[in-house]
């Protein structure tokens, strides 16, 4: 198989692979750069689980050559967290419970966040539009809603939505 | 040295507590930020690849597998058959009959018969092309009857008849309560197969070390335990050079809960190689290894009094098993044995027949044995309150148990909540108002319906699979110098937050933030032994072993404190970070207890263990009646709205009201959690998923073809939480995350009936179904059962 260098940028960081040509972008994240965030869910083309941004718009990783994104900026959810800190998106996910088992978490996270990119006002069937092609099986999706709420919250500079009140506490138990 | 420290007001300091709060799960971050590592993600060293070779045959006797050609391929570096392993494995002791590779016969289409490891994937899957093999083509079967029909071959020489096992109990008079009845109504059910369909496929990680003579595997699984112990059954080694990880693992639901193929195969050619084996299964193998939730024929004959008690009950049912035994024994026992422990039934007859067939092996899916059973039972109470003009909810409360009580088949009930969920239903979803005056007019072509359910769920099976006398969990706690806290736990996270409980549970005893608690979960060389993450076992048993192991840490920490305050350890008082005797005393910071108890003893491990109790084993009135004894049921309700399309045949669920009595929610986040996921579940297999067989072979084997609901197709959920306390749950807690899958089922057959008059009898409930009795009805102009 013939190599070529692939020059992109990934994660806001210039980039120059040398890669067989019939690489897949998720195959060279995962196996050939370790970046192994993003997440094989299926084979090929239907879960989402391995959605990356390539020019802000979210994509399927396991459906893209790495040649298609010679010269364009791709993104993953290593690149969303800065400094240790967590994105809104990533701490929506986190705080609201959107990921349980976190298998599919990466891939709605990047979903989510090319959303937010572009309406930081989203009501439920735009998330609902955004993340169709996203399947989770632990959540319901009722969570990653949430989730998403809470990140475009964040990003419209507002505190997120509290957890609901608590019950009447019951007295604990240690004596 | 320490630096003299500001006194503190301590009057001010409380203990932190979370219990019963919302917590994010502890492994959070990891897992939103890429971090969380699964068995697939250790992609660096020098793993080779690995690829299974798998029967394009349904039955068939295997009298050559060539691996010539393959094993002298560039790159090749080791081929194993079944020629490699004579042992067999499985989880049941009783039922252990499965080869890692098919030997003698293969017995369904994808059922592994030969292992490629390799430099590289794509070397490792062209290799398998190169494998011979030759067959003796048998009669298949995959429809129940058909295999049991007289005549038909053995799938296995110990098993005539091709019946895993047949059930049979009365208890009670069932004949006599029905002659009695006001109302006996027979229906028919069918249900289709599902597969749990976990987001991480199944993987396996494992390297041996032929110097040292140890292997350590790595796999997604949800039951460490049961691996390492067929890990050393199949290759023979002695298990103390054997260590099993459980790294992060995506979702199990029932589909891991047994040890799987991938990672035996992957032993085998570590052993071969001497050296690590990476075994990554496509989402096609996920699929045809399954484990799933078998294809089942039900009839279920109800007497009832006409003010709708139920006077007697008979159900008889067949599952479709699969190739191999797996959780089959304890799947058509959980079908009968948990008629009870939801009502009060005094007349109960069941025959159920465990059947093998060509096709992959069913095992224990979310809800394991009790969901069809509960399909049917609560459409049929439906069906009955309407045949007697009474409310459906009216006719569940008219046959409440009260707890404390033993069922009639010796289940042990100690706290009911169903009363409290079905109350709670009621109201919120305005299901009075909604009945008497129906629901709003969605429009030409379209009708809306209101549906209820109730179910029950274990929390726990009392007696483990493995019957050693060890205790059902146990759980360390360690405690240094720095004032970490460590909890050693064998539980197997798998995301339903099995390590956030162990940490909450810790934190709260020793009133700390839960941030100043680790966990390490999951790996045999550091962690207790724990039977794994299964039946709803979790949060009870492991969750009372953490509470013990606590509470004992607690306590020397108040005894050291006391020595340093002088004061009697009754006196103490425990404020987390600061420790007291009497709300006058200015107190110690923790570390300083903690520098007190590690005096002259040095680290400090304490360890709590958990037992279930014999009254909580179930009883021995039938063969195999201990299946479904377990610590403590869970309970929940809901009723579902819908919109039926009468062109497209579409349903549409618009809302879900659900109340689910877990005792008390240990952590409220990961409830609702679990709750609105095992809702969602039910929906899945209510409405569009099914595996589906093709001359065995599988139909649906990817996730567009077997559709699980996506965000677009999922409803709203409104989930109330009931907390009865049951007195042997830690802080009253019970199971969470099973027990309000199977009412979504019946709920939603029900409204759709209250939306279109049809019944529908068989799952799931597809548009094409729903057109073509649309249609029937129409051209009849009668109201008339589907299916």
């Amino acid at each position: 198989m013939a190599k070529r260098i692939v020059s992109f940028t990934l994660n806001g960081k210039a980039h120059d692979g040398v890669v067989p040509d019939n690489t897949l972008l998720l195959d060279y994240l995962r196996e050939g750069l370790g970046l192994t965030g993003t997440k094989t869910g299926c084979d090929g083309g239907e879960c989402g689980a391995c959605t990356v941004l390539v020019e802000g718009r979210a994509q399927l990783s396991c459906l893209t050559l790495v040649g298609q994104v010679a010269g364009k900026a791709v993104e993953t959810v290593e690149g969303l967290s800065h400094n240790g800190r967590l994105s809104d998106v990533q701490e929506g996910f986190h705080m609201k419970l959107g990921a349980q088992c976190g298998a599919c978490t990466p891939g709605f996270v990047m979903a989510a966040e090319a959303l937010l990119r572009c309406n930081h006002r989203p009501d439920d069937d735009d998330i609902r539009e955004a993340l169709g092609s996203n399947i989770c099986r632990c959540t319901g999706y009722i969570k990653i809603l949430d989730a998403v709420h809470h990140a475009a919250a964040r990003r419209r500079g507002e505190e997120p939505a509290p957890y609901p009140p608590l019950p009447d506490r019951v007295a604990g138990h240690v004596a | 040295m320490n630096e003299q420290v500001k006194p503190v007001d301590t009057a001010a300091v409380e203990p932190v507590r979370s219990i019963g709060e919302y917590v994010p799960m502890v492994d959070g971050p990891e897992k939103v930020s890429g971090a969380a590592r699964y068995t697939a993600d250790f992609v660096e060293g020098k793993a080779l690849e690995a690829a299974i070779l798998r029967s394009p045959y349904a039955h068939a006797e295997v009298l050559e597998v060539d691996t010539s050609e393959a094993e002298a391929m560039p790159g090749v570096r080791a081929v194993v058959t079944g020629a490699d392993c004579d042992k067999t494995f499985g989880v049941l002791p009783i039922a252990r009959g499965e080869y890692p590779l098919a030997r003698d016969r293969v017995r369904y289409k994808g059922e592994p018969v030969a292992a490629v490891a390799a430099d590289d994937i794509h070397i490792a899957k062209a290799a398998l092309k190169k494998i011979g093999l030759k067959v003796r083509e048998l009669p298949a079967y995959y429809r129940c009857r058909d295999a049991y029909a007289e005549g038909a071959v053995d799938l296995h020489e110990h098993r005539p008849g091709n019946l895993e096992r047949d059930v049979f109990f009365e208890l009670g008079d069932v004949d006599d309560a029905f002659a009695g009845a006001d109302l006996v109504m027979e229906r028919k059910f069918h249900a289709a197969e599902v597969c749990q369909a976990q987001m991480e496929m199944h993987s396996a990680l494992v390297s041996y070390d032929p110097l040292r003579d140890r292997l350590t595997c790595q796999c997604s699984t949800q039951v460490p335990y049961y691996v390492h112990l067929m890990l050393a059954k199949v290759t023979g080694m002695d298990q103390g050079r054997i260590r099993v990880i459980k790294p992060h693992v995506g979702g199990g639901f029932g589909a891991r809960t047994e040890t799987l193929q991938p990672e035996l195969i992957a032993a085998l050619l570590a052993r071969k190689i001497g050296g690590a084996v990476r075994l990554l299964t496509t989402r096609e193998e996920t699929f045809i290894t399954h484990r799933g939730r078998p294809e089942t024929d039900l009839r279920l004959k109800i007497g009832m009094t006409k003010d709708g008690r139920i006077a007697g009950v008979e159900l008889e049912n067949d599952q479709r098993g699969g190739a191999h035994s797996s959780y089959g024994i304890v799947t058509i026992l959980y079908a009968g044995s948990l008629l009870y422990a939801i009502y009060d039934l005094q007349n109960v007859r069941y025959i159920g027949r465990r059947v093998l067939t060509n096709t992959p092996p069913c095992g224990a899916f979310r809800g394991h044995g009790t969901v069809n059973t509960r399909f049917v039972f609560e459409s049929l109470l439906d069906e009955m309150a309407e045949a007697l003009g009474l409310d459906p909810i009216e006719v569940r409360r008219r046959n409440f148990l009260e707890a404390p009580t033993f069922t009639q088949n010796d289940l042990m009930i100690n706290s009911y909540g169903l009363p409290e969920c079905i109350d709670w239903v009621e109201r919120a979803s305005g299901w009075k108002e909604k009945r008497a005056n129906g629901l709003p007019d969605p429009g030409p072509g379209k009708k809306k319906g209101i549906g209820f359910a109730a179910s029950h769920y274990i929390s726990g099976a009392s007696k483990p699979v493995n019957w050693t006398g060890e205790p059902h969990a146990t759980v360390n706690l360690k405690l240094d110098w720095d004032g970490a806290i460590t909890v050693l736990t064998g539980a197997a996270e798998i995301g339903q937050g099995s390590s956030t409980l162990v940490a909450q549970i810790t934190a709260d005893v020793l009133g700390l933030p839960i941030d100043r608690i680790r966990v390490i979960a999951s790996d045999s060389e550091v962690t207790p032994k724990d039977n794994g993450s299964y039946s709803s076992r979790v949060t009870f048993y492991v969750g009372n072993a953490t509470l013990e192991a606590a509470t004992n840490l607690r306590k020397i920490l108040v005894e050291a404190a006391a020595r340093k305050l002088e004061a009697d350890p009754e006196d103490v008082e425990v404020l987390g970070e600061y420790y007291r005797a009497g709300s006058q005393d200015t107190g110690i910071p923790f570390q300083e207890v903690v520098m007190e108890a590690l005096r002259d003893t040095g680290t400090i491990t304490t360890k709590g263990i958990y037992n279930t109790i014999p009254e909580s084993w179930g009883g021995k009135k039938y063969r195999g009646a201990a299946i479904g004894g377990t610590m403590g049921f869970s309970y929940a309700a809901q009723a579902v709205e819908v919109t039926v399309d009468e062109i497209t045949g579409e349903v549409t669920v618009d809302d879900v009201w659900v109340a689910h009595d877990c005792g008390k929610a240990l952590n409220r986040l990961t409830v609702e959690g679990q709750i609105e996921g095992s809702v969602w579940m039910g929906m899945g297999q209510a409405l569009s998923e099914e595996t589906g067989f093709y001359n065995g072979l599988n139909l649906a084997n990817n996730l567009l073809d077997y559709r699980i609901p996506t965000i677009q197709d999922s409803p709203p959920i409104h989930t109330h939480i009931v907390e009865s306390n049951d007195p042997h749950g830690p802080y009253g807690a019970k199971e969470a995350g099973e027990g309000s899958l199977s009412s979504f089922i019946p709920a939603v057959a029900n409204a759709i009936h209250d939306a279109t008059g049809i019944r529908f009898a068989d799952t799931p409930i597809t548009p094409d179904k729903v057109f073509l009795a649309l249609e029937k009805a129409a051209r009849f102009g009668a109201k008339k059962r589907a299916a």
